[in-house]
């Protein structure tokens, strides 16, 4: 390692203690805020290191994170959760790599329409399962397990996901995704395999937001498809890391605490209108900050620029 | 097949719905040799490159490289087996500066090489093309012919066994076109075995130990540069019959 990579691993860890440290400032608003802002941090990072280089825009992100809901909501009289949890990963990186198959020949809008309806359908077979052998529309998960625990959970595995991008980030497979994102063309015959190196990363994300759905199936206690599979939260995790800026690790995260203290706000002033306000949100950060905050940092810090 | 022949190319077509793009082309290619492949616009050149690098999937026929079937591959596979290109329209990885560029060509390739190993050859390979001074340059900002040298440069990174040159020189000024020149005479010093598709005649003399003309997808004349030029049916394909 680098001098400078052993500066930025400190700050990170200084971070990350300074985040953990959050319950036991306050256990109310803030606590629960800081929830919310962890379960975006890990999705949108993730989201990040399969759609920022390649430029592949996924919406499939709600669909993932419904599954790992719906898999603690239907096992949790069975098994232990902690078992859930492993399982949601698995099921997660199941569906991931079968939509990834599926979808290798699609680009572009193609891709982005597919992973959408991709979140519409799975939210239909899951209604449908319950409404069929169900006896109620949701299902109950009570555990003991707190806001604060919850908490702690999201920013292990947020670590988790930085150390794994930025292991990725340095390694072959990195490299031949931002080629691929260049140039699926001259991608090839520079010799990668673009099916592989995409299938591989579209798998890790699917995976992690599929354990993100499973982590924050207790906080709401009652599960329900119309909650679970929102498509709002597909695209609130694309704003973020477009706000913060998906070319780098660190951005989405530098997008997502801003704009969920905006967000928050918003929906408190107008509950009716939370649509309609995510779609100015869209449109005030793609024509203001379309390389998001990482690259405005970048281009008016250009001795950064430099050292790469 | 010869046992020198570092490419065969045997039978091959290629249709694009009712249009023959490509038809029944066979031809061998020596090591060591440069081979122009030349014809008029619309002769099928760029699609029998194409073919050859694994871009497009040949109807029938097959392509083999130093005796081993290649044509039943995907692309990827051909570049892994020794195969580098570039393209008739430039084609430069935009986000990432000169260096990065050409070491694309040099990690997943038919030769793969990674951190240092990487960065020296690669700083090689841009002095060879004469870019040694921009390599942190972004690629936006170099030239026609620059990003054209860097495209060249990524394609020599995989020390490729066979490498496809598509028009090359094509959109040069004079003074452009002798540096041009001169960069594919040194890989050609250098023992590299080359297919070059071009449309300037000058070139194709100064450069080419054999020709192989295409007119309508069909191979129909092949020797001497300054024997195929002089050949009456290849005049005829590019000017049209009265000037034969």
């Amino acid at each position: 390692m680098t001098k400078k990579e052993v500066r930025n691993f400190l700050i990170a860890m200084a971070l990350f203690v300074l985040a953990a440290l959050l319950p036991i400032a306050d256990s109310g608003y803030w606590l629960s805020i800081g929830v919310t802002i962890a379960t975006y941090m890990v999705l949108s990072t993730s989201w990040a290191l399969f759609s920022g280089p390649t430029h592949y825009i996924s919406l499939a992100t709600g669909a993932f994170y419904g599954i790992g809901m719906f898999i603690v909501g239907g096992g949790i009289d069975l098994l232990p959760y902690w078992m859930l949890v492993v399982i949601a990963g698995c099921a997660g990186a199941i569906l991931a790599a079968l939509i990834g198959l599926a979808t290798l020949r699609l680009s572009g809008v193609y891709f982005v329409i597919f992973t959408l309806g991709l979140a519409e359908f799975v939210r239909q077979i899951v209604t449908w399962i319950q409404t069929t052998m169900g006896s109620s529309s949701g299902l109950y998960v009570l555990t003991d397990l707190n806001d604060t625990i919850i908490y702690w959970e999201l920013l292990v595995l947020g670590a988790l996901v930085y150390l794994i991008g930025w292991w990725i980030n340095r390694s072959r497979l990195g490299f031949a995704l931002r080629i691929i994102g260049n140039d699926e063309v001259v991608a090839v015959h520079c010799g990668i395999n673009t099916a592989y190196s995409k299938v591989i990363l579209f798998i890790f994300s699917g995976t992690v937001a599929t354990i993100v759905g499973a982590l924050l199936a207790p906080r709401l206690s009652y599960i329900e498809s119309n909650i679970a599979f929102s498509p709002m939260l597909s695209f609130i995790v694309v704003i973020t890391a477009l706000l913060g800026g998906a070319q780098k690790l660190w951005g989405p995260i530098v997008g997502v605490i801003p704009f969920m203290l905006v967000w928050d706000f918003l929906t408190a002033t107008f509950p009716n209108q939370t649509t309609l306000m995510l779609g100015i949100c869209f449109l005030l950060v793609v024509y203001l900050i379309p390389n998001g905050f990482a690259g405005l940092i970048e281009k008016y810090l250009p001795l950064r620029h430099q050292e790469r | 097949m010869n046992a020198l022949s570092a490419l065969s190319v045997q039978n091959t077509t290629k249709r694009f719905g009712g249009l023959v793009a490509v038809n029944q082309m066979s031809f061998e290619l020596r090591t060591h040799e440069v081979l122009g492949l030349i014809g008029p616009n619309g002769s099928g050149k760029t699609t029998m490159l194409n073919v050859i690098s694994g871009a497009l999937k040949a109807n029938s026929g097959f392509v083999s490289l130093f005796g081993k079937v290649i044509s039943d591959q995907p692309a990827n596979l051909i570049a892994r087996s020794g195969i580098a290109r570039t393209f008739q329209l430039v084609r430069t990885l935009n986000s990432m500066n000169a260096l990065e560029n050409v070491e694309a060509g040099g990690v997943f390739g038919h030769r793969r090489l990674w951190k240092n190993s990487l960065r020296s050859q690669a700083i090689e390979m841009l002095d060879k093309v004469g870019m040694a001074g921009s390599m942190n340059n972004p690629i936006s900002s170099l030239t026609y012919i620059d990003q054209k040298r860097i495209e060249l440069a990524r394609a020599l990174m995989s020390n490729p066994r066979l490498l496809l040159l598509d028009e090359w020189l094509a959109g040069l000024n004079p003074s452009e076109l002798q540096i041009g020149i001169d960069v594919i005479n040194n890989l050609k010093s250098e023992g590299h075995t080359i297919i070059i598709v071009e449309h300037v005649m000058d070139a194709i003399r100064s450069l080419c130990d054999r020709c192989v003309v295409m007119n309508t997808g069909k191979k129909i004349a092949e020797g001497k540069p300054e024997e195929v030029l002089e050949d009456e049916g290849v005049i005829q394909a590019y000017l049209g019959s009265e000037h034969a």
